[in-house]
């Protein structure tokens, strides 16, 4: 099997959709945290709490949606904690969000120990089942690539329409944008900088979140330890490559997680036998690294990106 | 509300709002083991017991903070310059890895040469790894976050592709780890028959160093002059993008050193789990020392305290050993917070 093959497989084209979408939904999140002035380093770990929430309302026996809502419930209460401290307290961004990411993580981990504290094998569930969307999914390559998926890889693609609707056609979305240009003007308009940031980071970090779950609940059937495995950061390098704009950073999503199962793919033909598999494994870092190069000369990083904003001060 | 900045904050204002800060960290740890069905009082007992209630206990956590010590510094530094190094774990294994390829018979040389001559190495390894995300910053404006965080996996992967090939120990039976180091490549204990190694030495040593160089030496200064404002540093004439090399060469080089001195003193080989996540401990470290070099080594004390401690509490009780984790995210953000709070008043409207 050479490249040529790989690359007219149907089921490669849908690997790589079914590895963006979690991507999807916290690149997106990121995105809306960033474009109000935060940056969100919580990532990582909300995804993580996401994953872990997600299956757990599952595992209890609850629906699939009842999950992805859990999920969400608890992104947005570690949103709300790195919101209160990082936009009306103006605490650092960085040290804030590693910290988040920390908190979530160890929560996970505790709470995953602490419920399963025997288990050797992580046990799974049903997770959600991919359906095919009548006639789409006859078409040739992208027939089964995009409309053979889950409902929440749908989601995922209604999300990047969805979010740049918001960010570009409704007042909301302009008073969003304009809290990460300039905020004194925002205030002067009589909104609230600190309201629209802390929503901005609350809505963000329940849909990193929901990327987790989307790790748990669509992509395997259990949560293990490690599983994020720096998703989170490879989100934001996302962000970046997209110029923080929903549509481009869903289609680096997608490039990037074509790269991911192709790299898989290329494991298996002779020249996975002869170049070690942890070099095949670089390729996503490596080349979310390559993204952050040659995107930053260009992008139009949000002028007050990580700049607190404090009432009456000048 | 509002955030009204206090100019001289009272001694009661400096006192408290810390102690606040630590009470909600022990009040969370009590909540844990409630939630867990542990008697909150015995389980904070126990991980004090585990941290400082014996000699062994005692012993264990100052080997426990020695890599924190060195990668707390790393952090230490480089944030004091807004340097974003959040890569020390990579650094670490770019420090342990060099120790093992020169340490394992590559170099027959006598204890007294080849150990400093391993530490050098292991920090110009370190350094080398970091240089490449500062230069991408102070020549392309790429943000160092991401590409240091990125640059934790790629290592990890290097080292493992090292440790099952070139590196790998023929008489591992199989295992992923690297040889053993020649004796002279180890570093001696302090006391004949104490479980501590020189590494800690090492690293009050590397405090106190950092600490001159901090508040005794021009580069010190530009340091510190470039974190607080970057812009007014170049309009002063100091080298920013120099600066900030240096800085990074610092840092990756003294996170570098707690790979080697964990390698060397503690392992004697590597693995792929030699370290349980120092380099992102180390920036709670760091920060929990308000980046004070002198006050790393009081942090990382705390931070090993609580870690051994969590872990010889969950041997005894069912409370499980992340329960260390949570506690120092939460001390760090509890932390900040009430910092915040001493310099500044709320005003809600």
């Amino acid at each position: 099997m050479d490249l040529f093959d790989i690359l007219l497989n149907a089921s490669f084209w849908a690997a790589a959709v079914r590895i963006a979408s979690p991507l999807i939904f916290a690149t997106l999140g990121e995105l809306i945290c960033e474009r109000a002035g935060v940056l969100n380093l919580g990532i990582e770990g909300i995804m993580v709490a996401g994953a872990f929430a997600g299956w757990m309302t599952v595992y209890l026996g609850f629906g699939l949606w009842t999950g992805v809502l859990i999920a969400m419930l608890v992104g947005m209460a570690f949103g709300f904690l790195h919101a209160v401290l990082t936009v009306p307290f103006g605490l650092s961004q960085h040290v804030v969000g590693l910290g988040v990411t920390l908190l979530a993580t160890a929560t996970a981990y505790f709470a995953y120990r602490l419920s399963l504290p025997e288990v050797t094998s992580p046990p799974k569930i049903e997770p959600f089942q991919p359906f095919e969307i009548p006639l789409l999914a006859k078409l040739p390559l992208i027939g089964p690539a995009f409309f053979a998926q889950t409902a929440l890889t749908y989601l995922a693609f209604a999300l990047v329409l969805a979010v740049w609707l918001l960010l570009y056609r409704t007042p909301l979305g302009l008073a969003l944008r304009a809290a990460g240009e300039n905020p004194a003007a925002v205030e002067a308009q009589g909104l609230s900088v600190t309201a629209i940031r802390m929503g901005a980071v609350i809505a963000g970090s329940g849909l990193m979140a929901v990327g987790g779950a989307f790790l748990t609940m669509s992509a395997f059937s259990s949560f293990f330890f490690e599983m994020v495995n720096g998703r989170g950061w490879i989100c934001i390098a996302l962000v970046v490559f997209g110029a923080w704009r929903p549509g481009k950073a869903a289609l680096g999503a997608l490039l990037f997680a074509a790269f991911d199962a192709l790299q898989v793919r290329l494991q298996q033909t002779p020249m996975g036998a002869i170049v070690p598999y942890q070099l095949f494994l670089m390729v996503p870092y490596v080349l979310s690294i390559l993204a952050l190069v040659f995107m930053s000369r260009r992008a139009e990083v949000p002028a007050a990106l990580m700049v607190p904003f404090n009432k009456g001060e000048r | 509300m509002r955030l009204e900045p206090i100019a001289n904050p009272t001694l009661a204002r400096r006192i408290v709002l810390p102690a606040v800060a630590l009470a909600l960290t022990v009040i969370a740890a009590s909540f844990l083991a409630l939630l867990a069905g542990a008697n909150p009082f015995a389980t904070l007992g126990l991980i004090l017991s585990g941290a400082v209630g014996s000699k062994f206990a005692l012993l264990e956590t100052l080997n426990r903070a020695t890599p924190l010590i060195f990668t707390g510094l790393a952090a230490a530094v480089a944030f004091r310059a807004r340097l974003w190094n959040i890569g020390a774990e990579a650094q670490l294994y770019a420090g342990a890895a060099v120790t093992v390829i020169l340490g394992t018979g590559a170099l027959g040389l006598p204890a007294a040469l080849l150990l400093p001559i391993l530490a050098l190495a292991a920090m110009l390894a370190g350094a080398a790894i970091l240089l490449g995300p500062v230069l991408l910053k102070t020549r392309l404006g790429v943000d160092e976050v991401v590409t240091t965080l990125l640059f934790n996996f790629i290592m990890l992967l290097f080292v493992s592709y090292l440790l099952e090939g070139p590196m790998k120990d023929p008489m591992g039976m199989g295992w992923p780890k690297s040889a053993a180091l020649i004796p002279e490549a180890r570093l001696p204990r302090i006391v004949t028959g104490l479980r501590l190694h020189w590494g800690f030495a090492l690293a009050l040593l590397a405090a106190v160093a950092v600490w001159v160089i901090q508040t005794r030496t021009t580069l010190g200064y530009e340091i510190r002059a470039v974190g607080l404002n970057a812009e007014a540093a170049r309009f002063a004439g100091i080298p920013v993008n120099r600066v900030m090399v240096k800085t990074a060469l610092l840092s990756g080089g003294l996170a570098a050193l707690a790979g080697f001195s964990e390698v060397a003193g503690l392992k004697g080989n590597l693995t792929l789990d030699l370290s349980p996540g120092f380099g992102y401990a180390g920036i709670i470290v760091a920060m929990l020392a308000l980046l004070n070099p002198l006050g790393v080594v009081l942090s990382a004390l705390f931070v090993a305290g609580v870690f051994v401690g969590a872990d010889s509490m969950s041997r005894a009780a069912a409370v499980p050993t992340y329960i260390a984790d949570i506690l120092t995210a939460t001390a760090l953000l509890t932390m900040v917070l009430a910092l915040r709070l001493t310099h500044a008043r709320v005003r809600w409207r």
